[in-house]
């Protein structure tokens, strides 16, 4: 026990001197909260201030702060160690190396982090309108839905039929070249899948509870008010650039 | 309120059999009253949580199944059998949520009027030699009430196999008895259910919910399951 204590105020002693008292790797390496690429009324009078403020501070940064604990877990773990490395949107897609007891909360808070930075990034205060004339998205759009409408319709009803707590995508499937309307429940991610994300819309009731309550057909409109579809453009044309030189 | 949320799982396990189809039970589902203000269970839960929870959810459940209901009777006439297991879907779940909320209602109560406290009679005594104490519990039961993923429900259940009390989660409306127990306590995890008075922070919600329990209600329930 004396031994021990006097290691214990050596240890301290250490920390202190050389500023190490919590290692400093860890604090470096944990993620940040994604940052809104706008201010947070600036989707007003579609999403509304507060709840931006509360999606972005309470929920988005709840699965960043848990992540974080799940990946520094790994990190300390000789076997671990090389899934904390590989980056979060890879790791999304290696669940199935992540051990049992880690899984769910990797999916989780993994699948919130990166699903709700996708979703910022694909809304705009200069959204709305539609894909741009002769854009790889707008073509995408004809080819695989038939029409803006057609894919508006296809959106909609999924959206719509989520039952309980998810989130609909617009994906682009590199193998079969087409793309299609997914869901998910909670925060699985179409990318464990091996699907790419276009468009990510969550439903979750946290997402328009306070201006809309349950009426999630209301919150849709909205979303189409402030959906950006040059972002949306940008990944399908970052998509087919990686995956593929061919003509949809 | 005890009465129609029996009634209602009656009717249900019975749809689609020839004591009673579809078409009879199509329409025949109603919001049911509460038995307490929506103001009664503050500070609790508020007032406008408890009128959007009853009036909007809960009555849209209401809707939707006797809608899927109707849906079901002319695809069952029709002998339609693709839409009639399409539809196994929204009933489940719309037929789930009309369950599920006559049963929230019905197990919650102002603390004036006997919400609250610690449960005594033979659920107390259950809760006792099941977990040593009231405290264990409520700490197994925070645990697995924060530990639903997204939308879902947890419970304090009668298993008839075990003969014994437990707590066990659902996901989404899936109502208690589709883990084979008997509900005698359940508890909205929906975000719709805290989300005005707490936003993201569900384990106030599970200890805030302590306060207005009817555990006589719980009481009534557990003697009826054994």
């Amino acid at each position: 026990m004396k031994t021990f204590g006097r290691w214990v105020c050596a240890s301290l002693v250490l920390g202190v001197l050389t500023g190490t008292a919590t290692p400093p790797t860890v604090a470096a390496q944990n993620l940040p909260l994604p940052p809104l690429p706008y201010a947070y009324d600036a989707l007003e009078p579609y999403i509304d201030e507060q709840t931006m403020r509360i999606h972005h501070l309470k929920h988005h940064q709840a699965y960043t702060d848990n992540l974080n604990k799940a990946l520094a877990t790994m990190r300390g773990d000789p076997e671990l160690k090389h899934l904390a490395k590989m980056g979060i949107d890879k790791l999304l897609q290696h669940l199935d190396e992540v051990p049992p007891r880690l899984r769910g909360q990797v999916r989780n808070h993994g699948g919130g982090y990166v699903n709700h930075d996708q979703f910022w990034r694909n809304l705009s205060p200069n959204g709305a309108g539609e894909p741009g004339q002769g854009s790889a998205l707008q073509h995408a759009i004809e080819k695989s839905f038939g029409s803006l409408d057609g894919f508006k319709t296809v959106f909609s009803e999924a959206c719509l039929g989520v039952f309980g707590s998810g989130w609909c995508w617009l994906c682009f499937n590199t193998e079969a070249q087409t793309l299609s309307v997914e869901t998910t429940s909670n925060q699985d991610s179409p990318t464990s899948a091996g699907l790419e994300v276009i468009i990510a819309l969550d439903v979750w009731e946290h997402a328009y509870y306070l201006k809309h309550q349950n009426r999630r057909k209301d919150y849709l409109e909205a979303i189409f008010a402030v959906l950006d579809w040059q972002e949306a453009d940008a990944r399908l044309r970052k998509v087919l650039h990686d995956a593929t030189k061919e003509d949809l | 309120m005890l009465a129609r949320a029996s009634a209602a799982k009656t009717l249900l396990a019975r749809a689609g059999t020839r004591q009673m189809s579809a078409a009879s039970l199509a329409g025949t589902f109603k919001l049911p009253d509460l038995d307490y203000d929506y103001g009664a269970l503050e500070p609790h839960v508020s007032a406008k949580i408890m009128e959007v929870h009853h009036t909007k959810h809960h009555q849209a459940y209401v809707t939707n199944l006797n809608a899927t209901l109707e849906k079901y009777a002319e695809a069952e006439e029709k002998g339609d059998m693709a839409t009639m297991i399409a539809l196994q879907t929204p009933l489940k779940f719309n037929g789930g949520g009309h369950v599920n909320h006559c049963l929230f209602w019905d197990n919650l109560a102002p603390p004036s009027s006997g919400g609250g406290g610690e449960p005594s009679g033979d659920i107390g005594s259950a809760i006792q030699n099941k977990w040593g104490g009231f405290e264990d519990f409520k700490k197994e039961f925070a645990a697995k009430a924060v530990g639903v993923q997204g939308s879902g429900w947890c419970w304090l259940a009668w298993d008839p196999t075990e003969k014994s009390v437990r707590i066990v989660t659902t996901a989404n409306q899936d109502p208690c008895s589709t883990t084979g127990c008997k509900p005698l306590l359940g508890l909205d995890v929906w975000e719709h259910a805290y989300w005005w008075d707490v936003q993201n922070r569900r384990p106030e919600y599970i200890e805030n919910s302590w306060n207005i329990y009817n555990w006589s209600k719980v009481e009534e329930r557990f003697k009826a399951a054994k």
